[in-house]
């Protein structure tokens, strides 16, 4: 293994994961909700009767992200994401993230963040299947094929 | 006053994605890439988030109400079985190949990225399929 530490970004990615933390925190003490982004993206799917709002205004705070941020952030920590997969990659991508996070219940917010702030052993088993087979194809993609 | 609070968490974790790299997927796979040039930023994030997150679930776990007075909506699961596991698995495999997990595909695409609104646009026909199929499934379940 070599350190990248060209792109390491030890402060912003700390800071950055601060702010994950408050949000989850925020989330299940003033509303008693856990957030997981997979979760609340799927309950909507088919919306249900009373169950839509909460979920809705929290997208809606997901999507006005990129304008607060490019208006608050310093010039030189606004980085365009650098998407070098294909189309035709996305599409699987998207396919099998889609159907994995509901099969396991979780993603990187609900399982990953949440599920490991409250020590749950369940979310411990999703979190290393996902950064193992995240690792592994990785490892595939650059260094086998 | 719920649905206030509800859209400034979705804001402030978006802005946390934006912040911690999260959000692009060239960094991301660059921690994923552990056999190669390794880029470690984002286990601070995880750290950062799991640091804050342990004392907030610390003291949900204690309370019966949230602080608006609603219920509390703690995962009740516990089970660790084959669902869990190739649904990770599955996950797992998506999010290395593009280097998008559904939250930062989400603010990467109200950034106006078109591969992101691709990204998202594939996953929720993925969790579509997913319901399909467990509807269909317990359909037979209870017919046979």
């Amino acid at each position: 293994m070599v350190i990248d530490w060209v792109n390491f970004t030890p402060w912003a990615s700390l800071s950055g994961g601060i702010l994950l933390g408050l949000a989850a925190a925020f989330f299940i003490l003033v509303n008693g909700r856990v957030l997981g982004i997979s979760g609340i993206l799927g309950g909507l799917l088919p919306p249900k009767a009373g169950d839509a709002g909460w979920r809705i205004a929290f997208l809606l705070g997901m999507l006005a992200a990129p304008l607060t941020y490019g208006l608050l952030a310093p010039a030189g920590f606004v980085q365009a994401p650098r998407i070098d997969a294909d189309f035709a990659t996305i599409v699987v991508a998207g396919l099998l993230v889609g159907l994995g996070t509901r099969y396991g219940s979780g993603c990187t917010s609900g399982h990953g963040v949440c599920g490991l702030s409250r020590l749950s052993p369940r979310s411990l088993v999703a979190t290393l299947a996902f950064m193992g087979a995240g690792f592994a194809m990785v490892f595939v993609v650059r260094h086998i094929l | 006053m719920h649905r206030i609070t509800e859209f400034f968490v979705g804001l402030l974790f978006g802005v946390g994605l934006l912040l911690s790299g999260m959000t692009d997927p060239s960094k991301v796979l660059g921690f994923l890439d552990l056999f190669g040039t390794w880029d470690p930023s984002l286990a601070l994030v995880m750290g950062g988030a799991i640091a804050v997150g342990f004392v907030a679930f610390a003291v949900a776990r204690k309370r019966t109400t949230s602080f608006l007075g609603g219920a509390m909506h703690l995962p009740k699961a516990s089970q660790i079985d084959k669902r869990l596991l190739m649904g990770g698995l599955l996950f797992g495999a998506g999010w290395g190949l593009a280097g998008f997990c559904p939250g930062p595909g989400i603010v990467a695409m109200a950034a106006g990225e078109i591969k992101a609104a691709v990204f998202v646009a594939a996953m929720v026909v993925g969790m579509l399929i997913f319901e399909i199929a467990e509807r269909t499934g317990v359909r037979q379940r209870v017919g046979t």
